[in-house]
């Protein structure tokens, strides 16, 4: 039976079907409680919410407004909990029947992310795919990339001209991806200042970086038989403050006058400072980010510039590796099938009239 | 052992990294948190050691060398040399055991970072003004079709964005909006679709072992 409480002359109906349950997808310490609104929710002025470990005494844990029928609870997992939900107007309350005991639990898998799942898991197939292909001996086409193109020149430039070549990997950390293909750039620029006894200034942002560059270069050196050649002191930490680096970079900019500037990793505002101030000394500028707020700036002042995923093809360019080439292909026809997804989807999006289409809704 | 032991450690991580994405688990969450929250920091921590090493080496070198502007070296150590006590043994905001307060002249970490780091940031920071005007001046020429859109918009947008567009017709900030919004996101998305798939695939190509240049002196 409905408990209601009068109140002068007012009467309000209770919500009904308190129901709890797990809250799905989570790590646990979470209950879900759901309730029919009340028949008088135009005229309540909230619900509360009321929570018991034993279904005896409850105390309140929470408010909802009217017309909310949903209402998530912090929980201990493992415990059992019952929940009464009351509709309020004014002093009145009227009390739903209690919900079944309900616990809550942690679960071994989110299944909201099961389409993302899928997506990388049909794109890394790709890539697999065109892996092996490339393992069997297939030709696979990369179209040229200036900026990578231009490396060969841009190092003899600074051999010819007596020069040092600055190689900055901008401000990112090892775990940012822009960070690790300038890594692997350097590693060739590195190789190519070994065969050409060319000075390389490689000034660093981030500690971490600075440590896997140090023995990039070094092993780059020793892979073309001039270990002697590698200079510890060319490769160093600076500091890890944004425009103290900037400046740094700058002030070795206009003291060295490096014939060649690498500005290939991850950038943000000081991007244009070093950019602007490299182009100033007359240097040949091959600049590289996946940062798209700050390719304007490189496209502008640079001589040659690697927008987003030519940074990362940079390595598979370099090498002609066959199995990094095959992981360039994938990535293409991964961006294919994603390119035809948005058209069809567009497309259907303008058939708005067709009723088949309401079975998206 | 010497390239298969970092690549394993790699595989190993690397799946760590992913499968706190799908399990929820507190177990796989608890890992995941005490992996990036106190690994990662210990690791950067001795990383910060070697590269302060490598900083004052560079420059003793110099000073030893009598290199250009070795001067300068003098007073990089000689800040570093400074601040480095004052840090660790001033305390943050003066609660250390060294004393960083004569009067109401205050010399902790705090202040200089406030008084100097701060200032010397934004000084740089707004020589960007002056950059873009000169990098703008060099760049919007109408040397080609492309160029020569690329001055229109730019033109349109800088003067929509300014008063004076109303003024000179109350379309042109609704116009230039629309440049923004439109065209403008529909390049910057192309490039984050591109970027975002390369970005999978260059790390599992990295997690798989396919990808070997950061391990130094090339790939297989």
């Amino acid at each position: 039976m409905n408990i209601v409480m009068l109140a002068g002359f007012l009467a309000i109906a209770p919500p009904a079907s308190v129901r709890g349950y797990d809250t799905p997808d989570d790590g646990g310490r979470s209950i879900t409680l759901e309730w029919t609104l009340s028949p008088d929710d135009g005229v309540i002025e909230r619900y509360e919410i009321y929570r018991s470990c034993n279904g005896v005494d409850y105390e309140k844990i929470g408010v909802m407004g009217r017309g909310r029928g949903l209402f998530e609870d912090d929980t201990e997992d493992r415990r059992q909990y019952y929940y009464k939900v009351a509709a309020v107007a004014d002093t009145a309350r009227a009390f739903s029947e209690p919900s079944a005991p309900v616990m809550s639990s942690a679960q071994w898998l989110n299944r909201k992310k099961i389409n993302i799942i899928v997506a990388v898991a049909v794109f890394g197939g790709l890539i697999l795919l065109f892996i092996q292909r490339a393992r069997r001996g297939q030709k696979l086409f990369v179209r040229k990339i200036a900026g990578l193109q231009a490396i060969d020149d841009a190092v003899g430039r600074a051999t010819e001209m007596g020069k040092p070549i600055l190689y900055c990997p901008g401000i990112g950390y090892i775990e940012d991806i822009a960070t690790i293909a300038s890594l692997s750039i350097l590693g060739e620029v590195a190789k190519k200042c070994g065969q050409y006894n060319t000075e390389l200034i490689n000034p660093h942002f981030d500690p971490i970086v600075y440590t896997v560059a140090r023995e990039i270069v070094k092993e780059s050196y020793a892979s073309v038989g001039r270990p002697d050649a590698f200079d510890p002191d060319s490769v160093y930490y600076v500091t890890d403050s944004q425009f103290a680096y900037a400046a740094a970079v700058d002030g070795i900019m206009l003291r060295e006058r490096p014939a060649t500037n690498f500005l290939v990793g991850w950038f943000r505002a000081e991007s244009l400072i070093l950019a602007e101030t490299g182009a100033s000394t007359g240097a040949i500028q091959i600049a590289g980010t996946d940062q798209v707020s700050q390719l304007p700036f490189f496209v502008t002042a640079c001589d040659y510039t690697l927008i987003g995923e030519e940074l990362y093809a940079a390595s598979a360019y370099i090498s002609r590796e066959p199995l990094l080439l095959g992981a360039i292909k994938g990535e293409d026809w991964g961006k294919v099938i994603i390119g035809a997804i948005i058209i069809a989807g567009s497309i259907l999006g303008l058939l708005t009239a067709f009723p088949i289409l309401r079975l998206f809704d | 052992m010497k390239r298969n032991f970092p690549l394993l450690l790699v595989f190993v991580f690397g799946v760590l990294g992913i499968i706190p994405f799908i399990i929820p688990h507190p177990v796989v969450q608890g890992t995941d948190e005490f992996l990036r929250n106190n690994l990662l920091k210990i690791l950067a921590a001795f990383a910060l050691i070697l590269g302060l090493g490598s900083l004052l080496r560079v420059h003793f070198d110099k000073i030893k060398r009598r290199g250009q502007n070795w001067e300068y070296s003098w007073v990089l150590i000689a800040t570093f040399i400074v601040t480095s006590i004052i840090g660790l043994f001033g305390g943050v905001s003066g609660t250390g055991i060294l004393p960083t307060r004569i009067g109401s002249f205050a010399f902790d970490i705090w202040t200089i970072y406030f008084n100097v780091e701060v200032p010397l940031g934004a000084a740089m920071f707004a020589l960007l003004s002056f950059f873009m005007a000169s990098a703008a001046y060099r760049a919007f020429r109408a040397r080609s079709t492309q160029a020569t859109l690329l001055l229109t918009a730019a033109f349109v947008v800088m003067l929509g964005v300014l008063p004076l567009g109303n003024e000179i017709s109350p379309h042109l900030p609704s116009f230039a909006q629309w440049i923004m919004d439109v065209p403008n996101v529909a390049g910057q998305r192309g490039i984050l679709f591109g970027v975002a798939l390369g970005m999978i695939a260059t790390a599992l190509k990295i997690i798989l072992g396919i990808e070997r240049s950061w391990l130094g002196g090339g790939g297989e």
